[in-house]
């Protein structure tokens, strides 16, 4: 508890303590008023001070105000006890409600609490701590065993486990070895790593995000403005009310003080505060959950969008595919099929293709280049080489049907690299982009949380991209397609979409900027994403896992249905009390429960969107 | 320019939302977003007028909430 909330406590236990003690030793005299007026003062003071302050500076429908008008009314119609007790009730509530949302900010920033206090740099042969802000590209830094790695960087020196559930919500560490890339905001769980800096602090992983997360709070969801909006009228609505109440029966009927009272019993209700602060706690615990995820949300608007969802729309390569080609079959002819890659990497030993340097990966040795005497690319057809004396003809059917080879297609999708060995077709290999392992349960998934259409759209040839298509059980899939044409398509596809529903779009690439920000909601892979579609997405997610996704839209269902459920139960309660109260049944202290007791309720309710179940 | 302020002892949510609304309305103001959760104000306004709508806007928040403080690094 913070020192304020303290000095509160105190406070209501005193006025408490002496407020039973006036009730049981008081006479019921008319001076016990003044009796009464002690404890009072003791728990209102602040109340009383806002609310002189505040009236003079014209704010008419300030709580503090309305709170005081109706005790100072209880006060003079006789009900001391009530007025004090009241005014008690008041102030414990708020002093719930401060605790309670100060416990939930906490616990959203904990969860966000991935910001590196210092990094560890070598300065003249020491090794000095500094700010992470202070470090520069190209410094190197020392991380040891169990320290946040400070900014972005390539690892020089040591191996280690790299703990990245802060960041991606991924359990299992990350093995990280020399030239591999380390992200700030992980731990280090157990070598000491050198690693050279990468991106100055105000630019890396880490900053990025918490700018990202900070940011979010400011991005107000509809229901959020809705209900500041209400908050605006309701005030003054049972403010006025109340004076209708005050006035009107009594003319007909009398019984003045009864309806005076009664009315009183609306100003305690006419606050509004259960409600503008339920739905934002609910958007941000639903922000903060899915952080805990990987999921990193831009602001609640988002959230509530995504909740609609009806059709999810993916970029291939990078999304549902790994973006790294790999060799996927080797279907040799003449000879073993170990000697097929041996011929084919050395052919392809000299050069930078991404084809090369895939075959170059399957062979996984390093070549002995002074076995290969000449080569020659042959541009858009491929490679001829001599190894070992034999002249080697690596690529494309083209290259086949020049040097008279007869070759034939394979079964499989993919780019066909074919190999003929001194004038004699030896076999091919096949080369393709592999679907990632969770990309087929990502869109089952999506099906059953209710989204009616999936679809594909690529640049690739449209081969491989129905065969991918086909393979996860995605519905419609549109290929060889330019990044306008993306465009194009989402636009499409959001004409065809119901009034209600939403389009969301998934990609990585940079070319995927226009589409991220013309889909309804646009959700970019983090990891391995660009900046500038980091930039365009409304939502990012950190370990580039598609199964995320519907995640995702589970946490914002989940989220929403808690907004409903806070706005539905404070507005009832508030009714059902002002109801009461205007027909007599209902008392100061039900309305008290009504203003500060729904508060408190809808927080703790609120605070379930923060706990995403697994 | 868009700048974020830290709010200071901005006890009810309620008031944020006054506030907010209240520095929309200042002139020059083109955004102004009050997040009661992070105890942060979002103002985007003017350049050439910045400072003295933030002075405006501490004005404005005074009045709404007397214990409440923008605070100006």
């Amino acid at each position: 508890m913070k020192r304020k909330q303290k000095r509160i406590l105190y406070r209501i236990i005193i006025s408490a303590v002496l407020l039973a003690a006036v009730r049981i030793f008081c006479p019921d005299e008319w001076w016990a008023a003044f009796i009464y007026a002690v404890p009072y003062v003791i728990i209102g003071y602040d109340v009383i001070r806002k609310a002189v302050l505040n009236i003079a500076h014209g704010q008419v429908f300030d709580e503090n105000f309305l709170m005081v008008i109706a005790t100072i009314g209880a006060f003079a119609t006789g009900e001391y006890m009530e007025a004090a007790a009241v005014m008690l009730f008041y102030q414990t509530g708020e002093l719930f409600q401060s605790v309670a949302v100060g416990k939930s900010r906490k616990s959203i920033s904990e969860l966000m609490d991935i910001r590196p206090d210092y990094a560890n740099i070598m300065r003249d042969g020491e090794l000095v701590t500094i700010d992470p802000d202070e470090a520069a590209v190209g410094d190197e830094i020392i991380i040891k065993a169990g320290e946040r790695i400070p900014l972005d960087g390539v690892v020089l020196e040591g191996e280690s486990s790299v703990d990245t559930s802060a960041l991606t919500g991924e359990s299992l560490p990350r093995t990280v070895r020399v030239g591999d890339d380390v992200i700030s905001g992980c731990v280090n769980q157990s070598g000491v790593l050198r690693v050279r800096v990468t991106k100055p602090f105000g630019e890396s992983t880490v900053t990025r995000i918490l700018d990202l997360v900070e940011n979010a709070a400011s991005k107000k969801a509809k229901a959020e403005n809705f209900i500041t909006r209400f908050a605006r009228y309701y005030t003054p609505s049972v403010v006025i009310a109340a004076a209708a109440l005050a006035v009107i029966p009594p003319l007909f009927a009398g019984g003045w003080l009864m309806w005076l009272h009664r009315a009183l019993i609306f100003l305690v209700i006419s606050c509004p505060c259960a409600l503008v602060i339920s739905v934002p706690l609910s958007f941000f615990g639903g922000i903060g959950g899915a952080g805990r995820q990987g999921i990193l949300v831009k602001g609640g608007s988002y959230l509530e969008v995504l909740a609609r969802t009806e059709t999810v729309v993916f970029d291939k390569t990078g999304t549902l595919t790994k973006g790294v080609f790999n060799v996927t079959a080797v279907h040799p002819e003449s000879i073993d099929e170990g000697r097929l890659i041996e011929l084919a990497a050395y052919a392809e030993s000299y050069s930078t293709h991404p084809i090369a340097k895939s075959i170059l990966d399957a062979f996984n040795t390093e070549p002995d280049r002074s076995r290969v005497t000449s080569c020659e690319e042959l541009s858009g057809k491929g490679i001829e080489a001599v190894i070992d004396g034999l002249t080697v003809c690596v690529g494309n059917d083209k290259l086949m049907d020049s040097i008279g080879v007869k070759w034939h297609p394979c079964h499989h999708v993919g780019t066909t690299v074919h190999v003929a060995v001194d004038g004699k077709y030896a076999g091919h290999i096949v080369i393709s982009d592999e679907v990632k392992e969770t990309s087929e349960r990502a869109v089952a998934a999506l099906r059953e949380a209710g989204v009616s259409k999936t679809v594909m759209l690529t640049g690739d040839s449209d081969k491989v991209g129905q065969d991918v298509a086909k393979r996860l059980g995605i519905d419609e899939a549109y290929t060889e397609l330019l990044p306008a044409d993306k465009v194009e398509r989402v636009e499409a596809l959001i004409s065809e979409k119901s009034e209600k529903g939403a389009l969301v779009f998934v990609g990585d690439g940079i070319n995927d900027a226009p589409v991220l920000s013309r889909a309804d909601v646009g959700i970019a892979m983090g990891a391995m994403g660009s900046d500038a579609a980091i930039e365009a997405a409304d939502i990012v997610l950190m370990d580039d896992d598609p199964a995320k996704i519907a995640k995702a839209i589970g946490i914002s269902r989940r989220t929403l249905r808690i907004v409903y459920e806070n706005i539905i139960f404070a507005l009832g309660v508030k009714a059902l009390v002002l109801i009461l109260g205007a027909l007599g049944h209902a008392n100061m202290w039900a309305a008290v429960f009504a203003d500060v007791g729904v508060s408190v309720i809808a927080i703790l309710n609120a605070m379930r969107a923060l706990k995403i179940k697994e | 320019m868009k700048k974020t302020f830290e709010l200071d002892e901005l006890d009810c949510a309620n008031c944020g939302a006054k506030m907010e609304a209240a520095i929309k309305k200042i002139d020059g103001v083109n955004d102004c977003s009050v997040s009661f959760l992070t105890q942060k104000l979002t103002l985007d306004a003017d350049d050439a007028r910045f400072d003295a709508i933030v002075k405006e806007a501490k004005k404005v928040c005074k009045k709404i909430e007397p214990d409440c403080e923008i605070i100006v690094k």
